[in-house]
């Protein structure tokens, strides 16, 4: 038997504070959240700026012992998902952690503890490095830190598949919880990707923008990154009700596709089968759907082709469609990008109101949907799709259903 | 456009792009010679390294063949020529 997935918990640490609250009332007031870089000096960069989370200091979470042995992005993954079990009011019995799953995005792992490491052995040319090297930066090391704090001692894995971890990782959650394979299940992804060795990594790429994300927009110049994370908490519908659960949301539909095309090119055909299998898991038609929230990174080719995919996939009814990249506010947190979307996209069908793509200047003919530009807009929508497309191609979709 | 400019940049591109020499001439496009958005860079990377300039973004995008790289190449060059006798 399958059940209804229910969304009982949303944790989110984000360039616009720690807690999803802070993160919706940002999206909501159509606000950027995109500032100039304190984490690195500056001026060695093509590009000033960024979304980071402001004033993070790790001893308001964990003792001093406990921050040694976690990097930046574990930390979040903890912080993200503390608050979505503290909202979704599951205590965890010995029994019901055999029954949980943990799983959670992340691309790159703990960057500045292997940037630090780095330094010692080749800037300061000494012999070692910390010998916390390895378990600090291991991409896992968010997903092992939540099922020791908690007592989960069910299935418990990452998922990395860069900018679409999160999607990847929610979808698996999503789909463990909807068969039973599990009772309960925490999903999302968590990233800090903010350390000068691949912040020069991103700058060679050249598709970081040198002023703001403008996704869709005419003079878009690229992507802003972003770091953070979110962390839903997922339960069998029935489960919810029975306890008197808050439910803030459904998952109905998952979809993923390969490109099998570059590395690093879009290919309009592979998102589009992505968003076609999101749709027909979840048994809709794309008529149902009100809003996407794009993936629009903001690069030239990301939107032009996702917008192509978008058209190829509802037809006529893409005109109809409220397309918005929420990136624009809270930047391109590559494996949490999926999780703080998916935290967006629950708000604005619960709230009904639709985030804006912010920083937009002027349309652009090769990205003709509406956009939501730089206003929020109230609108009563019970589908929604978020998309995520990685780089190796591999493309991931989630379905969200407001509750009703 | 000197000969040696142009034959140091088309030996940094067919460098770059595991391919023979004499197949990058001033008249091919990048399409012809396959070079693809990540090859571009990966390119640009090299010819910075080359001639020790810093291309920006913007300029480097409209970039499409061989002539028009030498072209920009040549221009970043007097630039940094130019603020040397500063």
């Amino acid at each position: 038997m399958t059940h209804r997935v229910a969304v009982t918990g949303i944790g989110a640490i984000s360039a616009f504070g720690e807690t999803y609250a802070d993160l919706w009332a940002g999206l909501a007031a159509g606000r950027s959240a995109i500032r100039p870089l304190t984490l690195v000096a500056p001026d060695v960069l093509r590009f000033p700026n960024a979304a980071e989370v402001p004033d993070y200091d790790p001893l308001r979470y964990f003792e001093e012992k406990e921050a040694q042995m976690l990097d930046r992005f574990a930390q979040f993954a903890a912080v993200a998902a503390r608050e979505a079990i503290r909202t979704s009011g599951i205590e965890f019995s010995r029994a019901l952690g055999e029954r949980t799953a943990i799983v959670l995005g992340c691309s790159g792992g703990g960057k500045s503890t292997e940037d630090d490491g780095f330094h010692h052995l080749y800037g300061l040319k000494e012999p070692r490095v910390s010998p916390l090297t390895i378990a600090r930066a291991m991409s896992n090391a968010g997903a092992s830190r939540v099922s020791f704090e908690y007592g989960i001692t069910g299935p418990v894995f990452t998922i990395s598949t860069a900018c679409s971890s999160a999607n990847h990782s929610i979808g698996q959650a999503f789909r463990m919880v909807r068969s039973g394979e599990v009772e309960v299940a925490i999903a999302g992804g968590s990233e800090a990707p903010l350390s000068m060795g691949f912040l020069k990594a991103w700058e060679a790429m050249r598709v970081v923008a040198p002023d703001t994300c403008r996704p869709f927009s005419l003079d878009r110049r690229g992507l802003i990154l972003g770091e953070g994370a979110a962390a839903l908490v997922l339960e069998p519908l029935a489960r919810a009700r029975a306890r008197g659960a808050k439910i803030m949301g459904e998952i109905v539909g998952f979809g993923m596709s390969s490109d099998a095309h570059h590395i690093t090119q879009p290919s309009a055909l592979g998102a589009a089968r992505a968003m076609r299998a999101a749709l027909a898991d979840a048994g809709r038609s794309p008529e149902a759907v009100g809003y996407v929230n794009a993936h629009g990174t903001g690069t030239l080719a990301n939107d032009a082709t996702e917008t192509e995919a978008i058209k190829s996939v509802f037809g006529p009814h893409a005109q109809k469609l409220l397309v918005s990249s929420t990136k624009s506010m809270h930047g391109h947190a590559l494996g949490a990008a999926g999780a703080l979307e998916a935290a967006a996209t629950l708000g604005a069908l619960q709230c009904g109101l639709i985030p804006p793509t912010a920083n937009f200047t002027a349309p652009d003919p090769t990205c003709d949907l509406d956009v939501v530009p730089n206003t929020p807009r109230a609108a009563q929508i019970e589908f929604a799709i978020s998309n995520s497309f990685a780089f190796g191609g591999l493309n991931a979709v989630l379905v969200f259903r407001k509750f009703l | 456009m000197s000969e040696d400019l142009i034959a140091r940049v088309t030996s940094v591109i067919a460098r770059a792009q595991k391919i023979p020499p004499e197949t990058v001439t001033i008249d091919k496009s990048f399409e012809e010679l396959k070079i693809d958005s990540l090859d571009g860079i990966n390119i640009l990377f090299a010819l910075e390294g080359e001639f020790d300039v810093d291309i920006p973004d913007d300029a480097a995008r409209n970039i499409r063949t061989i002539r028009e790289m030498v072209e920009g190449i040549e221009k970043l060059l007097a630039v940094k020529a130019q603020a040397a006798q500063k």
